[in-house]
């Protein structure tokens, strides 16, 4: 069992008569990339700023190495921010921006100088020393913010959605080289950010983050495959969801017909439950959907069906035709923190 | 290693064809330079031309020359220092931290800016005078204020914080608060951010407002005339001597040049330094917060208790002395006179003595707003192209920027003088008076546009104009919401400046048309207490009509948060 | 562009609303001038002309711009220019000459211009104003004549202007030059020795610096003038039965000014001017002055108001330089006074 570095327990934070964290606990462990999941506003960045001491917690501990850190000002905690939009001191060229944590560390020049040379190496910047940072394109100026941040050898690195500004291709290669380095260094990672994709690639661990809770957390595998709520499935795109009433025993009925429900929850009647439905090649079930409309994907299609469902295909379907579609139904709970073996699934016949 | 982002950029900074650039340029500059050249340039020549001849270069000229200057220097240097100590730490707690009466504290800091002279010299003089409150409260101190060095300087700080409250407290609420994470982040505790951070981005605007405070302390006149006595004299004064009572006008041309000169040189100096600051971009507003910390509270506490003695105590000797009647009791009334009354307010509503003069209050009140008005419209007018101009400096700009301060720097005795020359007769006309308010206000207005201009991305700029905006539409949907809170306080300049007395004195006025100030020194002309009384009640209503603008202006600031 | 065009509209609007109606007579004064209202409208009425007045500063100030406008005159007719000033005025060679018919009723120690240049219109004194109070109270007595005010028990009461910076100041030192000739600088040293006080104008001693006016000042003696007592009366809060303050009027204590009026060079307006000047000398004019501009009237038929025959008083032997003496040295005695008293 690994020793957890970080931990939080229980903070919550209102902000103007709005809750906007509730009860958050989890732990960071070395060597560990954990990922805060959830829309844009959820109280991410101000989770971010209490772990980094630059705001306080209504309520809850924040905890390193098992020692509390209420006391810890920011400047003494070593925690590396990296932002959204840099963050870059405009006043300072590459150089200087670097060298800052070292600076206030007191580090010895000539260290100085030859740590920044192999920071600059490792995000592929080398030369860019007496750039001025207001000069640099999107992609430079996150990898100076990066490595501004790596210089002091924090014991934690935390970012913001550094990826925000960027467009696709360098999303991707940045992400990349991120990986790379937070694997190399080591160095317990909280990465916050809206996008699945970017979460999905980097982290070991990821936090779903709505409505103030945690309502999932696990790796990305298990995520994917147990959503755990019908928001956390619409949010990861994990598949449709449609809504059901459960009629007699064992049996739901829904918008594309009743369906047997075989589930390791106890259901009453008449309760209204969501279903999870997926396509997948080997399933029992087969929905005959109506083709609404038809979007190219580069190697697949995905077509919009009657009801708003949404599937990929191989082969370019007709419009207002019926296609026929494998799918496997599974309930959804709203249950936060689901255990990864509760699963409840769903037999159809027809 | 070059990555396509690169390529990316290169491509938006393709050059028009030059000729475009330079004519973009050109318009900009053509209204402010040819306001400048007209009202300013042309007059001033005229009248140096006239008086200026080779007697006035005698060795005893220049040692009195060089002997006024330094005395200038000095005293200027002085009130800057001492209005900084003041200022900066305010700008700060206006700008950071949120309290009980903040709005009216921060109003209550600009109005000495448009008092008259002898309006702030009664104030202090109330106060600190022989026969003020300080020497009946403490009795045995003996301290003389009036005709001391001391007075000038305290009087210069009175009237000048707000300037660096406005500009440095401004530039401050637009840093982004996430350079501070990130340096805290990275190990500075509060004083290393401070410093090697949030000042070395202020510099811009501490330099502006160094320069402005230097430059109306360097001509301040009526102060040093009022509150430093017969003791002290600065060029401005000299010059006012010799141009208007002893008239020696090649010795006061031969000042006058000296004054120019100086102000080149210094204004030479800030453009230099300025464009070698850099700009953040980030166009958006930290929040105020209460005061968290015991140092914090600590801080705001003195520090508002301080602002509020220090502006409050001398300005509300005014309205105390409108209220209550002021003759002693010399055994020769009819009735007692001790007592509150309003007398003098009704009084301001009456012509007693049917004089052709009267104008009543509200009259005056409003030819002071519509004064005020049209230099706030003309001083924007002119202002935005320029400072627009000056965000992205070019070797003219270089040229230009200089010019554009000389009129902060001149003599406005002088100036006065060339504009009769120039205007002759025309000078009646009413216009002239937020004229010669757009010439003072104008350095005032770009500095407070050019930081904010500056910070602007170009690439929203671009972003703009690539889905097709004119450049006027850009201006309109990209810069101007930005510029919004800038705009403010350049708004807010122009109009106290305008309030305050500057035109009066140096042109022909209209006595048909006073402005609030003229009405008050007439009022102190004669003898009398109903004449001392209204000019106390007209000060009081001058005081709580800029109290109020400003509130209301700057009511809508936090829309812009 | 909309907001170009609403500048442009005011700054018309503005510009014309100062177009002349009927003819207009422009007149150039000090900042101390006033008249009544009805006085004016009954001139403009009967010769159908509006009157437009340009105030500026001090006499002198007002003097030099017109000195510097000469070539291209800012007004029809300049009033204010006093004796102290008078020479200059004649040697700048900016007035018309022009005799008023009304000089008759005008006693001829008023008329210093034999060339009528300039016509008298009104006179007053520079004179030494006392707080009666502070007197009574400290059962002083009240000096009688220049050499008393350096006297040991009147240390620290007097205040004067600076005569660089006031023309009440310069009159005062003027009368001290009148008196002590050459001597003057001497009784100015023992002046400063016993306290004296000296600001830059007549506003700030006055109201900052006297203690007989409503400013309570710490000084019981300030240079003002001979009409401020009755000044105190009329502008009073609440009626009084009798003047605050007096005026010093022993031999040389005060000075004589005499304020003129002038028809500029190259008027386009002469008729309208020379009916001014008339205006300015008839009964009903001179007998508003008094209580507008507290000063007196030349014209021996205009009566004088009360407060001033009960409380201002005229010396009998005002101190009087001539016009040319005072050209002449004007600048050189205020640069020695200004070394002297440094």
């Amino acid at each position: 069992m690994t020793i957890a570095l970080l931990e939080l327990r229980s903070i919550s934070k209102t902000y103007e008569g709005q809750v906007l964290l509730k009860g958050i606990s989890f732990t960071v462990n070395s060597g560990e990339t954990v990922c805060l999941l959830g829309a844009s506003g959820s109280g991410k960045s101000t989770l971010l700023r209490i772990i980094a001491g630059l705001e306080s917690s209504d309520d809850g501990f924040v905890l390193f190495n098992g020692v509390d850190l209420a006391s810890v000002p920011p400047h003494a905690r070593d925690f590396g921010l990296v932002f959204q939009d840099y963050g870059l001191f405009p006043h300072l060229n590459v150089f200087d921006n670097i060298a800052f944590g070292l600076k206030m560390r007191n580090i010895p020049a000539a260290e100085i100088k030859q740590r920044v040379a192999t920071l600059l190496k490792q995000v592929n910047l080398t030369g860019f020393e007496n750039r001025k940072v207001t000069d640099l394109s999107g992609g430079e100026q996150q990898r100076v913010a990066l490595a501004r941040a790596l210089a002091p050898q924090p014991r934690l690195l935390m970012f913001d959605e550094p990826l925000g500004a960027l467009d696709r291709t360098l999303k991707d290669d940045l992400l990349n080289e991120l990986r790379v380095i937070l694997h190399k260094t080591r160095i317990p990672a909280i990465y916050v950010t809206h996008d699945q994709d970017e979460a999905f690639a980097i982290a070991d661990r990821i936090l779903l983050l709505h409505n103030s809770v945690i309502v999932r957390e696990g790796t990305p595998a298990a995520v994917w495959n147990n959503p755990g709520s019908a928001w956390a499935a619409q949010f990861l795109s994990a598949g449709n969801i449609i809504e059901g009433v459960v009629n007699a025993k064992g049996k739901v009925k829904t918008d594309y017909g009743v369906l047997t429900l075989t589930s390791k929850h106890k259901h009453s009647k008449g309760e209204k439950i969501s279903l999870l439905i997926r396509q997948s090649s080997g399933a029992h079930e087969t929905l005959k959907l109506k083709v609404q409309d038809v979007i190219f994907k580069r190697e697949q299609f995905e077509v919009h069906a009657h009801g708003g469902l949404v599937f990929h295909v191989k082969e370019r379907p007709q419009v207002d035709g019926i296609i026929p579609l494998r799918v496997k139904v599974e309930c959804l709970h709203e249950n936060p923190k689901e255990k990864p073996s509760e699963r409840g699934g769903l037999s159809v016949r027809r | 290693m070059l990555d396509h982002g690169d390529r990316e950029r290169r491509k938006f900074n393709v050059q028009g064809p030059f000729a475009s650039a330079w004519f973009k340029r050109l318009l900009l500059w053509f209204f402010p330079v040819l306001f400048l050249l007209q009202f300013f340039f042309v007059p001033l020549f005229r009248i140096l031309s006239l008086g200026f001849d080779a007697s006035a270069l005698k060795t005893e000229n220049f040692s009195l020359a060089f002997s006024v200057l330094s005395f200038t220097f000095y005293q200027a240097s002085l009130s800057l220092a001492l209005t900084f100590m003041l200022g900066l730490p305010s700008a700060i707690l206006f700008a950071r931290y949120d309290f009980y009466g903040k709005s009216f504290l921060r109003a209550l800091t600009a109005i000495p800016f448009m008092l008259p002279t002898v309006v702030v010299a009664t104030a202090f003089n109330s106060l600190l005078g022989p026969n003020g409150w300080i020497h009946s409260l403490f009795p045995l101190s003996s301290f003389q204020f009036m005709g001391t060095l001391t007075a000038i300087l305290i009087a210069h700080v009175f009237y000048n914080t707000t300037i660096v409250i406005r500009i440095v407290g401004n530039a401050l609420s637009r840093l982004d608060p996430k350079l501070e994470y990130a340096a805290r982040s990275l190990g500075a505790d509060s004083s290393r951010v401070w410093w090697n951070v949030i000042l070395p981005l202020l510099r811009p605007s501490l330099l502006a407002a160094a320069l402005l405070v230097f430059l109306f302390d360097f001509t301040s006149f009526g102060v040093i005339l009022l509150l430093g006595g017969t003791n002290f004299s600065t060029l401005e004064v000299e010059i006012y001597l010799r141009v208007l009572k002893l008239p020696n006008l090649p010795l006061a041309a031969l000042l006058s040049l000296i004054q120019l000169i100086f102000t080149l040189i210094l204004s030479l100096f800030y453009t230099r330094v300025i464009n070698q600051t850099t700009v953040q971009t980030a166009p958006r507003f930290s929040a105020s917060s209460l005061p968290a910390s015991i140092r914090e509270k600590i801080f705001a506490a003195l520090l508002v208790l301080f602002l509020s003695s220090f502006f409050f105590l001398p300005l509300v000797s005014l309205p105390l002395r409108s209220l209550a009647r002021l003759e002693a009791d010399r055994g020769q009334r009819m009735e007692v006179q001790d007592g509150i009354t309003i007398d003098y307010y009704k009084e301001l509503f009456i012509n007693r003595r049917g004089s052709l003069f009267y104008v009543p209050p509200i009259q005056a009140a409003l030819n002071s707003f519509a004064f005020a008005g049209l230099t706030v419209l003309f001083s924007l007018f002119l202002g935005f192209p320029a400072a627009f101009a000056l965000a992205k400096p070019t070797g003219l700009e270089k040229i230009l920027d200089p010019l554009l301060i000389l009129p902060l720097g001149s003599s406005a005795v002088m100036l006065g003088l060339g504009f009769i020359l120039s205007f002759g007769s025309a000078l009646s006309l009413p216009i002239f008076v937020p004229i010669a308010h757009t010439l003072i206000a104008l350095p005032f207005v770009v500095r407070a546009l050019q930081p904010a201009i500056a910070s602007i991305p170009e690439r929203l700029r671009q972003a703009a104009s690539m889905l097709g905006a004119s450049p006027f539409r850009v201006w309109q949907t990209v810069d101007f919401p930005i510029l919004s809170r800038a705009t403010l306080t350049a708004a807010t300049f122009a109009f106290t400046i305008s309030l305050g007395e500057f035109g009066a004195t140096l042109l022909l006025s209209r006595p048909d048309r006073p402005t609030i100030p003229v009405a008050i020194a007439r009022f102190l002309s004669q003898p009398g207490g109903l004449n001392y009384g209204q000019a106390m009640a007209m000060s009081t209503i001058l005081m709580v009509i800029t109290c109020v603008s400003i509130l209301f202006i700057e009511r809508d600031d936090n829309r812009f948060a | 562009m909309k907001r170009i065009s609403i500048l442009l509209s005011t700054l018309f609007l503005l510009a014309s609303c100062s177009a002349p109606g009927p003819k207009t007579l422009t007149v150039m004064t000090h900042s101390s001038f006033a008249v009544s209202e009805d006085v004016i409208r009954s001139f403009e009425k009967e010769n159908n002309v509006k009157v437009v007045f340009l105030q500026s500063g001090d006499a002198g100030e007002t003097l030099n711009k017109a000195i510097l406008a000469k070539d291209a005159p800012l007004a029809d007719v300049l009033f204010g220019v006093d004796n102290t000033f008078l020479s200059r005025a004649l040697q700048a060679d900016i007035f018309e000459s022009y005799r008023s018919p009304e000089l008759d009723s005008v006693d001829d120690k008023f008329k210093l211009d034999a060339s009528n240049h300039v016509t008298p219109v009104d006179f007053g004194d520079v004179c030494i104003n006392y707080d009666k109070k502070y007197f009574t109270d400290n059962g002083l007595a009240i000096p009688g004549s220049l050499e008393d005010l350096v006297k040991p028990e009147y240390k620290d009461l007097l205040v004067v202007e600076n005569p660089a910076t006031s023309s009440t100041g310069l009159a005062f030192l003027l009368a001290t030059h009148a008196h002590f000739g050459e001597d003057y600088l001497n009784y100015w040293k023992s002046l400063k020795d016993n306290g004296l006080v000296v600001v830059d104008g007549w506003e700030t001693a006055y109201y900052t610096n006297f203690s007989g006016s409503s400013g309570h000042g710490a000084q019981p003696m300030v240079v003002s003038y001979g009409t401020s007592p009755a000044a105190e009366v009329v502008f009073a809060t609440a009626p009084l039965n009798d003047a605050p303050t007096a005026s010093i009027i022993g031999p040389d204590t005060c000075f004589r000014q005499i304020e003129f009026v002038g028809i500029l060079n190259r008027t386009k307006n002469r008729a309208l001017a020379e009916k001014f000047v008339d205006f300015m000398l008839s009964v009903q004019f001179q007998e508003d002055m008094p209580l507008q501009m507290f000063v007196y009237p030349v014209n021996q038929k205009a009566a004088l108001p009360e407060a001033f025959t009960k409380y201002s008083q005229i010396p009998v032997q005002p101190a009087v330089l001539t016009p040319d003496e005072i050209a002449t040295n004007r600048d050189a005695w205020i640069e020695a006074w200004t070394a002297a008293m440094k």
